[in-house]
């Protein structure tokens, strides 16, 4: 482990990561609380497609860590844990999550369509589509003259498709402010890394845009916080971008309902949690105890479950309003 | 998503059901209709293979290609890349070459990536070559909403599709269809969109329409791209539909039936490139009366077309004004009270068919 890093630091990363996973715990509850006995997709207070982070909590805390509210992130279809570690409003988010008036769209986007402007967060179900935009917030920045930095995030399956490509000429030739980040959790959905990437990891792929490209092994939370540092300042300082990728964790499923049956690593998944070995870490060098652990816990479990309670009193959408907001 | 097939079986057999002379059937759901059409041409047909996202192992998000990998092989079942442009468009070379690919894409909601390929490529390379250059292929694609999936997966799109010369359009909206279809579509030498909707796969995982398991011939079996079906013949008012709808229309006609209000006819229209315009007009001219129902976005799109086609031959056929149940051009919406507004429900449809029967 890295010594560099203050204890402070170290506490916040944890209890970030905490935050994040108590949270994905709750809207797993929440969300098979009422499609039982029989999985019906559409069924419940939370519908529809729902993809939960647990296993990335390091990459979104590493990488949110050096950011503050002016920067922008644009997130994927699994966005949770770079809504909360970038400081989405979580009572509002969760409310759209439950399709509810005081949700961040009204109930009109769902887990897939957070956008919090105050936060510049924004995410999309479309694979490798939060990559251009990101762009687009970084130019901005960049033409008004001031130090903000964009962060845009996909999963490794997403570094296949064309916008990732374009996205990277487009910024390294502007030098924007960008830091793209890749989360490889080994799968897009059913396939596996090996089955759909050329090369052995996506950092590789800087070196043709000609930006750094750097790989954090091991989901290691720490490491991610370092090479996001280095990242965000070099792009503050007008170094323009940088490609991260960071070898993550899949949990779970690919999205709730998903019984894995493809997936062949699935024994060793347990044991690979991030969590309890940055606690266990934290603990050996005299950095949290027992009640500094519970104090952690408590306290994500209270955010997250007023969050919940905030979603399940805000009304549904009046259904009269269903033509509202498609123009300004 | 996976795939608990134990939930409900995808087969059943219920050989009581078949009149003697009838051809032989057996009863499947849609899904596993489309999978052993694509199972029949891949015996008949070594140039047939299948391509896409999560086709192999999985499956098929929705099911459309569970099994194929363990009869056929990683060579003729492929996963690819999340990249629709390129394993799109290297369907379209290797079609060219004369091969015949049924390439998946997952959610007809992701076109936007890889539109180029798809219309100004596959749709338009006969054409650009004076028709001597053939794509044979055919663009299988899930679509449809009602279970929150929000406005990036609900969608149904075909009438963008059937704007666009060049491609035929098929929608299916039960099991035998859409395996006679999909037989239909890799035979056919031009290019051939398939858009399946997930509410009538049969999915274990998703709520189900009753008549998502039906008959499906056991032999060879083609539905005649550019021919709409009568789900149910009437005699007060036409219902032109297709896909899920076409459900949602016979539970409505059978539930007016029987309380005397109206004899309602429904139109599957089964594809909508061809379009079957005699069996619209025909019907129409019949009753009078036009309700279109449709799950895509109302203007510019396949109602509007219907409307004007009858408009063309002769408006006098009509004994009021035509109505339209489609999506009121909003995005689809997340929360399950919008989308329920947005969506041509039952409630939706049986008001616009009393409006054409008892006007107000
Ligand atoms: C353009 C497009 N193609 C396909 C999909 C369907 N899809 C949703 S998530 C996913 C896998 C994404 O894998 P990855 O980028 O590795 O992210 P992960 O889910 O592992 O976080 C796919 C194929 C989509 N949403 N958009
Ligand atoms: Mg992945």
């Amino acid at each position: 482990m890295s010594s560099r890093i203050d204890a402070a630091v170290q506490r916040d990363l944890y209890d970030q990561m905490v935050l994040i996973r108590t949270y994905e715990e709750a809207i797993l509850r929440e969300y098979h609380a009422d499609k039982k006995p029989a999985f019906d997709i559409g069924a419940g207070l939370i519908p529809g497609e729902m993809h939960l982070a647990a296993g990335q909590e390091p990459v979104a805390a590493g990488v949110c860590a050096h950011l503050s509210r002016g920067d922008a992130v644009t997130a994927t279809h699994r966005p949770h844990h770079f809504a909360i570690a970038h400081g989405v409003d979580l009572n509002r988010m969760t409310a759209e999550i439950f399709g509810r008036v005081d949700g961040l769209g009204r109930g009109r986007g769902g887990h897939m369509h957070l956008f919090d402007p105050d936060a510049h967060f924004s995410c999309s179900g479309i694979i490798a589509e939060g990559y251009p935009p990101a762009a687009g917030q970084a130019l901005a920045f960049k033409k008004r003259g001031t130090d903000r930095v964009a962060v845009a995030v996909t999963g490794e399956g997403a570094a296949n498709q064309g916008a990732f490509h374009e996205t990277l000429n487009l910024a390294a030739l502007w030098k924007l402010p960008v830091i793209f980040v890749v989360e490889d959790n080994d799968w897009g959905i059913s396939v596996p890394r090996s089955a759909s990437t050329s090369v052995a990891n996506n950092a590789e792929r800087a070196a043709a845009y000609g930006i750094p490209g750097v790989r954090v092994e091991d989901n290691a939370v720490e490491a991610v916080h370092e090479a996001a540092r280095e990242a965000v300042e070099r792009a503050r300082n007008g170094g323009g971008p940088t490609l991260i990728e960071v070898h993550t964790l899949r949990l779970w499923g690919h999205f709730e309902g998903d019984a894995q049956g493809y997936r062949a690593d699935l024994e060793g998944v347990p044991g690979k949690d991030p969590i309890p070995t940055y606690e266990a870490a934290l603990r050996e060098a005299g950095i949290l105890d027992d009640a500094a652990v519970a104090i952690t816990r408590r306290a994500a479990s209270d955010t997250v479950e007023s969050a919940i309670a905030f979603a399940k009193a805000s009304p549904e959408p009046d259904p009269s309003t269903v033509r509202d907001y498609v123009f300004a | 998503m996976s795939i608990d097939t134990t939930q409900q079986p995808a087969t059943e057999g219920d050989p009581a059901e078949q009149p003697a002379a009838a051809p032989a059937t057996k009863r499947l759901n849609t899904a596993k209709a489309m999978v052993e059409a694509i199972a029949r041409e891949m015996e008949r047909d070594e140039d047939v293979f299948v391509l896409g996202e999560d086709v192999g192992a999985y499956g098929g998000i929705f099911s459309s290609t569970t099994g194929l990998l363990d009869r056929f092989g990683p060579e003729r079942v492929m996963d690819t890349p999340i990249s629709e442009t390129g394993f799109i468009g290297a369907a379209i070379g290797a079609a060219t070459e004369g091969m015949r690919p049924i390439v998946e894409l997952m959610f007809v909601d992701f076109f936007g990536v890889c539109m180029d390929q798809i219309y100004n490529h596959m749709a338009k390379i006969h054409f650009e070559s004076g028709g001597n250059v053939k794509v044979p292929m055919v663009l299988m694609t899930a679509v449809g909403g009602g279970y929150s999936d929000g406005a990036q997966h609900s969608q149904c799109l075909w009438g963008t599709f059937a704007h666009l010369p060049g491609m035929k359009v098929v929608v299916p909206s039960n099991p035998a269809d859409a395996a006679g279809l999909m037989t239909a579509a890799i035979r056919d030498d031009n290019p051939v969109v398939f858009m399946f909707h997930k509410g009538i796969q049969g999915l274990p995982w998703m709520a189900k329409n009753k008549r998502s398991i039906g008959p499906v011939p056991t032999g060879d079996h083609v539905v005649e791209i550019g021919k709409a079906a009568t789900a149910r013949p009437g005699s007060d008012v036409t219902v032109v539909t297709l896909s899920l709808s076409v459900h949602h229309a016979l539970d409505v006609a059978e539930e007016l039936a029987a309380d005397g209000t109206a004899d309602v006819e429904v139109i599957d229209l089964r594809s909508i490139v061809p379009l079957d315009t005699e069996a619209i007009i025909e019907s129409v001219t019949r009753t009078g009366h036009l309700v279109i129902v449709d799950e895509d976005y109302q203007s510019f799109g396949l109602s509007g077309e219907i409307a004007a086609r009858i408009a063309e031959h002769d408006p006098t056929i009509l004994k009021a004004p035509i109505s339209r149940v489609a999506v009121p051009d909003v995005p689809i919406p997340y929360a399950r009270p919008l989308e329920y507004t947005a969506l041509p429900t039952p409630a939706r449809i049986k008001e616009a068919i009393i409006g054409q029967v008892a006007p107000a």
